[in-house]
C-alpha cells in the first residue's frame, strides 16, 4: 500500500511539498499514504466527508471546524498539497529553522500561522474578527452540557473583555495574537510527525 | 484557628520523634537519684513540685521543633538582608552546625541526632505528601516517561558508576587501607546516587526556572527514591550474604524485587488514594474532621508500604498525586484550604528540621572518619557521573520529544543534583556489623551533602542567571489562554486523527474520556461532578478575584462607603437584571440583598460566592454612584433590617465554626421576608387574590376533569398542543397561535388560574426558590410572566408538563390522535 501510493507521488511533487511545508521526504510520503488510504473516492483529493469517515474525528468538538480549515475557501476538495500545507501548521518549530526564515518567507509552522490558524477556527465569517456569537458557539462546542447559557455569556463576555482592547467587543487577530504572548504556542500547536 | 489547630497537630507529629535518644541520653541522669527527690517531698505537702522527668521526652521534642522554627524565622530575616545569597537549606544546615556546637560543648558529646526512624517515619512523609498533593499532575503526567527514565535508569547509572568507579580508584590503591569490598562500594554508590527531593524541592523552589525543567529534576527526585530504596535493600542482602554465595539466580531475584517494590508500592498508592476519595464522598456531615483523612489516610500509605516492604516513598507519592484531584472536589471549600495550609505548615516544618539536624548531627567526634582519597574521590565521581549521566539519557530522550530538553537545562539538571537526607538515612542504617567502614560511609556521605546542598545551592542561583536558563513566566491566569489551550489540544487530537497517528494526544484523550465516564463518576460526588466544568472553575476563579479585589478597593476608601457602596451595586445589579422584573417585586430584591449583608455575619465571602456565579461583576461600572439608588437602599435596610436578638448559644463548639447564627433567627427572618415578598405580590397584582387555598382547589378540579378525557377540557388541550409545538422548530409561529386560540377556550378568564402562575414552580414556596437563587437567571426571567396574556399562555404550559404527564401515559391511545385533531379544528378559525 505504502509504495504504491507514494509511486503515484512524483518526486518533482515531493520536492515541491518538502520546499513549502518543510516536512522531510519520508514524512511526505508517509501522510501521502495516510492521504491516499483517506481517499475513497480515489480522485486524488479529499472531500468533506472523506474527513468526516475517520471515526475519532466525528466526536471531536471542535472536528467541524478543523475539516473546515482543510478546505479553501468556496471548495469543497483539498488536493495532497493542501492537505500537506494545513498540517505543516503543526509541524514543531525546529531550531534551526529560526534563523533561516527569511530567505524564504515566513515558514508554514511560525508562531504567527499557527495562531492564526487557531483564530480562523473561531472567525467563521472570515471577518478576521471574533463577535460574541462565533466565541459563544466555539464555547458551546467545548465545555459540557452542565453549563447554562447565561453563564455561558458571561464566561464569553469575559473572555472578549480580556482580548479586546478598542472597545469594539470583537477580537481582531492582532488583539488574538497579543493577548496569548505568553502562550507558548510553538509548544502547544505542535505534534510530533514520525521521521 | 486553623492554624492553632496544626502547631498541636505538628506537636503531636513530633511528640514522639526523640524518644529515642532523649531516653538514651537523659533518662540515665535522672534516673540516677529519684530517690534523693523523694525523701526531700516528703517533709511536708509540696505546693509546686518540679517534676522535669515527667515531661522530659515531649518538652524537648517541642523545644527542639520551637528552636528550629525559630532558626526558620532568623534564617528568612537573614536572607531578606543579604539579598538570598545563600539557600535556605544551607543556613539552616549553617544554623545546625552552631546549635549542635553549643550542645556538644554543654555535653561534650552529641546527644541530639537524627536517627533513621525518626527520620523515615516522622519527618519525611509529610514532605513527600505535600510534593505529590500539589503535583501539577498534568505536566507532570506529560513527561511521565522522561521522568522515569531518569528516575531509574539515571539513579541506576549514577549507582552503578560511582560504586565501581570507587571501587577501581581502591583497588588501585588511592585510599590507602579500607576494610571494604566490591559489594560494599556498590551499596554506597546506591545510597549516594540518589536525587533528593527535599533538597531539590529546597533549592529548586528559590530559582523559579522553567516548569518542564523544574518538573523532571522534582518527578525525578521523587521516584529516584523508591529505586534507590530497592538497590539499597538489594545490596544489603547481597552483602549480608557474601560475595561467593551470590549467583545469577540471586541477581535475577533482585531484578524481580525491584520491580515488586516500585510497583507494588504505586500501586499500593493508588489504592489508598482510592480509599481516600471514596472516604471524601461521604464526609458531607463531618466536615470538621475531614481534613485529617488525607493525612492519616496518607501516612497509611506510608505505613502500609513500609510494612510490605514495598516502597513507602512511591506509596505515599502516588497516594497524594491520584486522590488530589478527586479530595478536593469532594471535600468542603474550608476544607481543601485546611489541608493546603496544614500540609504546608508540616511539610515545612519537618524540612526545617531535618535541615537543622543533619547541621546538629555533624557536630560529633563519633562519627568523623578521615580518608581524603575517599570523600574526595565521592565528591568528583558523583558530581561527573551525574553529568554524564544526565546527558547521556537526555540524548536519548530528545530523539522522541516533542520538544528536546535544551542543553542549558541539561546543565542546570546535573547541576541540581543535590543529595540530602534521605543518603544520610540510608547510611545510618547500614549495620556496623556487616559494614566496618559504616562511619567513613556516614562522613562521606555528609560531606557530600554538605557540599551538594550548600555549595551547589549557592551556586545555583548565579549559574541559572548566567546561563540565561527560561525561567517560569509568571502570567495572570486568562480565561482566553484557558479556552485557547482548550482548542490546541483538540486540534491536535484531531490532526493526529487525520494522519492515522495514535500518539500522546490520542491517549491522553483516551484517558481523560475514560476518567470523565467511569473514573470520575465513581471517586467523586455527584454534586461535585456536576459543576466542576474547567473553564468554568476559571472564570470562577477570575470573578472571584475580582470581587475581592473590589472589595478591599471599597474598604481602601473608607468603611461605611465600602458597604454602602456594595448595597448600590447589589441594587445595581438587579436592576441591570430583571429591569421588567424589579417593578413586580422590588422588595425581593432589596431583602436579598439586607439578608446577605446579615449585620453580624458579615464576610466577604458569602457575598462575593452569592453574587458571582451566573453575574460577571464589573468593578469600573460601579464607580458611578448612583444617589437615588442610595437613599433607597438606605431606606429599604432601615426597614427591613432585621435585630437580632440575644441568643443563648454557646460561643465555642468543637465541630462548628459558625454557630452564632441562631436558628429563631434565621427562621424570622425567613418568615419576615415571606411577608414582605406576599404584601409585595398582592400590590404588584392589581386584584389578584393570592389566596393558597383557591390554587390547590383549583388544580383538583382540573386533575378531576381529565381523567374524563373531554376533548374540550383546556388544560388538557394545551398540554398536548404546547408539547407538541416544544418540538417543532417553528416556536415562535404556535406560540402567538397558541395565545391566540387560548382565548377562545372555555373558563379562560378565571382569575385563580394567577396566583397560581405566580410562583416559579408550584411544588415548593415561591419565597424559598428566590432566596437560593440570588439572581433569577436571565432565562428564567424572560420566561417570567408580566403581561396577562402571556400568563395564560404559561399557565396550561406548566400543568401540561406537570401534572398531565402521569394521565397522558395512561391513557396513550386515547389521545394520540386527540391533539391533531385539535389543531385541524382550531387552526382553520384561526387562519
Amino acid at each position: 500500500m505504502g509504495s504504491r501510493a507514494s509511486s503515484l507521488l512524483r518526486e518533482e511533487d515531493i520536492e515541491e511539498i518538502k520546499r513549502e511545508t518543510g516536512f522531510s521526504h519520508s514524512q511526505i510520503t508517509r501522510l501521502y499514504s495516510r492521504f491516499h488510504s483517506l481517499d475513497k473516492g480515489e480522485n486524488g483529493a479529499l472531500s468533506r466527508e472523506d474527513f468526516q469517515r475517520i471515526p475519532e474525528l466525528a466526536i471531536n468538538p471542535l472536528g467541524d471546524r478543523i475539516i473546515n480549515a482543510f478546505f479553501p475557501e468556496g471548495e469543497d476538495q483539498v488536493n495532497f498539497r493542501g492537505f500537506m500545507r494545513t498540517l505543516a501548521h503543526f509541524r514543531p518549530v525546529e531550531d534551526n529553522e529560526k534563523n533561516k526564515n527569511l530567505t524564504s518567507g515566513e515558514p508554514l509552522n511560525s508562531r504567527a500561522n499557527k495562531l492564526l490558524f487557531a483564530f480562523r477556527l473561531y472567525d467563521l465569517d472570515r471577518d478576521d474578527k471574533i463577535s460574541r456569537d462565533e466565541l459563544l458557539q466555539v464555547l458551546r462546542m467545548m465545555v459540557g452540557v452542565n453549563i447554562s447559557d447565561e453563564q455561558l455569556g458571561s464566561i464569553a463576555d469575559r473572555t472578549i473583555q480580556e482580548a479586546d482592547t478598542n472597545g469594539d467587543m470583537c477580537i481582531s487577530f492582532s488583539e488574538f495574537t497579543k493577548v496569548l504572548e505568553k502562550v507558548d504556542v510553538e509548544q502547544k500547536m505542535s505534534i510530533r510527525f514520525l521521521h | 484557628m486553623a492554624s492553632s489547630v496544626y502547631l498541636c497537630l505538628l506537636r503531636a507529629v513530633f511528640l514522639v520523634c526523640f524518644v529515642n535518644p532523649l531516653i538514651q541520653a537523659l533518662d540515665a541522669n535522672v534516673l540516677q537519684n529519684p530517690h534523693h527527690e523523694l525523701e526531700e517531698n516528703l517533709t511536708g505537702l509540696p505546693i509546686v513540685t518540679f517534676k522535669w522527668h515527667h515531661v522530659q521526652t515531649p518538652y524537648l521534642v517541642i523545644i527542639w521543633v520551637f528552636v528550629a522554627g525559630l532558626a526558620k524565622l532568623s534564617v528568612i530575616e537573614l536572607n531578606h538582608h543579604v539579598t538570598g545569597v545563600i539557600p535556605e537549606s544551607g543556613l539552616l544546615i549553617i544554623l545546625g552546625f552552631i546549635l549542635g556546637g553549643i550542645v556538644w560543648g554543654a555535653d561534650k558529646a552529641q546527644t541530639f541526632k537524627l536517627l533513621p526512624p525518626t527520620f523515615f517515619y516522622y519527618l519525611l512523609p509529610q514532605i513527600i505528601l505535600d510534593a505529590s498533593y500539589f503535583m501539577p499532575n498534568k505536566l507532570f503526567f506529560s513527561n511521565l516517561g522522561a521522568i522515569l527514565i531518569y528516575a531509574i535508569f539515571g539513579t541506576c547509572w549514577n549507582a552503578a558508576t560511582v560504586g565501581l568507579s570507587l571501587w577501581g580508584c581502591y583497588e588501585a590503591g588511592a585510599m590507602g587501607n579500607l576494610d571494604i569490598g566490591l559489594l560494599q562500594f556498590l551499596l554506597f554508590g546506591s545510597l549516594i546516587a540518589a536525587v533528593d527531593p527535599v533538597a531539590v524541592i529546597a533549592v529548586f523552589e528559590e530559582v523559579h526556572v522553567n516548569e518542564v525543567l523544574f518538573i523532571l529534576v522534582f518527578g525525578e527526585s521523587l521516584l529516584n527514591d523508591g529505586v534507590t530504596v530497592v538497590l539499597y535493600n538489594v545490596f544489603d542482602a547481597f552483602v549480608a550474604l557474601g560475595g561467593p554465595k551470590i549467583d545469577a539466580a540471586e541477581i535475577i531475584k533482585g531484578i524481580f524485587s525491584f520491580v515488586v517494590v516500585a510497583f507494588g508500592g504505586s500501586f499500593l498508592g493508588i489504592l489508598f488514594a482510592i480509599l481516600l476519595s471514596l472516604l471524601t464522598r461521604c464526609t458531607k456531615h463531618i466536615q470538621i474532621i475531614e481534613a485529617g483523612f488525607v493525612f492519616v489516610v496518607g501516612y497509611l500509605a506510608y505505613l502500609t508500604a513500609e510494612m510490605l516492604s514495598l516502597s513507602a516513598i512511591l506509596s505515599i507519592t502516588f497516594c497524594g498525586i491520584c486522590c488530589q484531584k478527586y479530595v478536593n472536589a469532594n471535600m468542603d471549600e474550608k476544607s481543601v484550604t485546611t489541608v493546603r495550609h496544614a500540609m504546608k505548615v508540616l511539610a515545612n516544618g519537618s524540612e526545617t528540621m531535618i535541615f537543622v539536624f543533619l547541621g546538629v548531627t555533624a557536630i560529633d567526634t563519633e562519627i568523623w572518619v578521615w580518608n581524603t582519597g575517599f570523600i574526595l574521590l565521592t565528591l568528583l565521581f558523583v558530581f561527573i557521573y551525574r553529568i554524564i549521566g544526565v546527558f547521556l539519557l537526555t540524548w536519548m530522550l530528545n530523539k522522541f520529544r516533542l520538544v528536546p530538553i535544551e542543553v542549558i537545562d541539561q546543565v542546570v539538571m546535573s547541576y541540581g543534583g543535590l543529595r540530602g537526607a534521605v543518603a544520610y538515612g540510608l547510611a545510618a542504617m547500614l549495620d556496623e556489623d556487616k559494614i566496618p567502614e559504616k562511619n567513613l560511609i556516614i562522613s562521606t556521605t555528609l560531606i557530600v551533602v554538605y557540599f551538594t546542598v550548600i555549595l551547589q545551592g549557592i551556586t545555583m542561583k548565579p549559574l541559572v542567571q548566567w546561563l540565561k536558563v527560561k525561567r517560569a513566566s509568571h502570567s495572570d491566569l486568562k480565561l482566553i489562554e484557558k479556552l485557547n489551550n482548550r482548542a490546541f489540544d483538540h486540534m491536535l487530537a484531531a490532526v493526529e486523527d487525520i494522519c492515522g497517528r495514535i500518539g500522546d494526544n490520542w491517549w491522553t484523550r483516551g484517558w481523560n474520556r475514560f476518567e470523565e465516564n467511569y473514573i470520575s463518576w465513581f471517586l467523586m460526588k455527584p454534586k461535585a461532578r456536576k459543576n466542576r466544568d474547567y473553564l468554568f472553575t476559571v472564570f470562577h476563579k477570575l470573578n472571584l478575584e475580582d470581587a475581592v479585589n473590589y472589595v478591599s478597593e471599597g474598604e481602601r476608601q473608607g468603611s461605611l462607603a465600602f458597604i454602602r457602596s456594595d448595597e448600590a451595586a447589589n441594587v445595581d445589579f438587579k436592576k441591570q437584571f430583571g429591569s421588567e422584573f424589579t417593578d413586580v417585586m422590588p422588595d425581593i430584591m432589596v431583602d436579598m440583598s439586607n439578608y446577605e449583608l446579615g449585620i453580624e455575619n458579615f464576610t466577604v465571602t458569602s457575598i462575593v460566592k452569592d453574587t458571582i456565579p451566573s453575574v460577571s461583576l464589573d468593578i469600573h461600572g460601579q464607580d458611578r454612584k448612583n444617589a437615588v439608588d442610595d437613599i433607597r437602599a438606605h431606606h429599604l435596610l432601615q426597614q427591613h433590617l432585621y435585630r437580632s436578638r440575644k441568643h443563648h448559644r454557646h460561643k465555642y463548639s468543637r465541630s462548628h465554626f459558625s454557630i452564632n447564627q441562631s436558628e429563631d433567627e434565621v427562621q424570622e427572618i425567613f418568615q419576615r421576608t415571606m411577608r414582605n415578598r406576599l404584601e409585595s405580590f398582592k400590590s404588584a397584582k392589581m386584584g389578584v387574590n393570592p389566596a393558597k387555598k383557591i390554587t390547590k382547589h383549583h388544580k383538583k378540579e382540573l386533575t378531576h376533569k381529565m381523567p374524563n378525557g373531554h376533548p374540550d377540557d383546556t388544560g388538557h388541550l394545551y398540554g398536548d398542543k404546547v408539547d407538541s409545538a416544544m418540538g417543532s422548530e417553528t416556536g415562535t409561529i404556535s406560540g402567538t397561535f397558541m395565545r391566540d386560540t387560548y382565548t377562545v377556550g372555555a373558563g379562560i378568564e378565571n382569575p385563580v388560574f394567577l396566583p397560581d402562575m405566580d410562583s416559579p414552580t408550584h411544588s415548593s414556596l415561591p419565597w424559598l426558590m428566590e432566596t437560593e437563587a440570588v439572581a433569577p437567571s436571565q432565562r428564567a426571567q424572560r420566561r417570567l410572566p408580566w403581561t396577562p396574556n402571556r400568563l395564560r399562555r404559561l399557565a396550561p404550559m406548566r400543568i401540561s408538563t406537570c401534572s398531565t404527564d402521569s394521565f397522558l401515559m395512561a391513557d396513550l391511545e386515547e389521545h394520540e390522535e386527540q391533539p391533531q385533531t385539535d389543531h385541524e379544528e382550531i387552526r382553520p378559525v384561526f387562519d
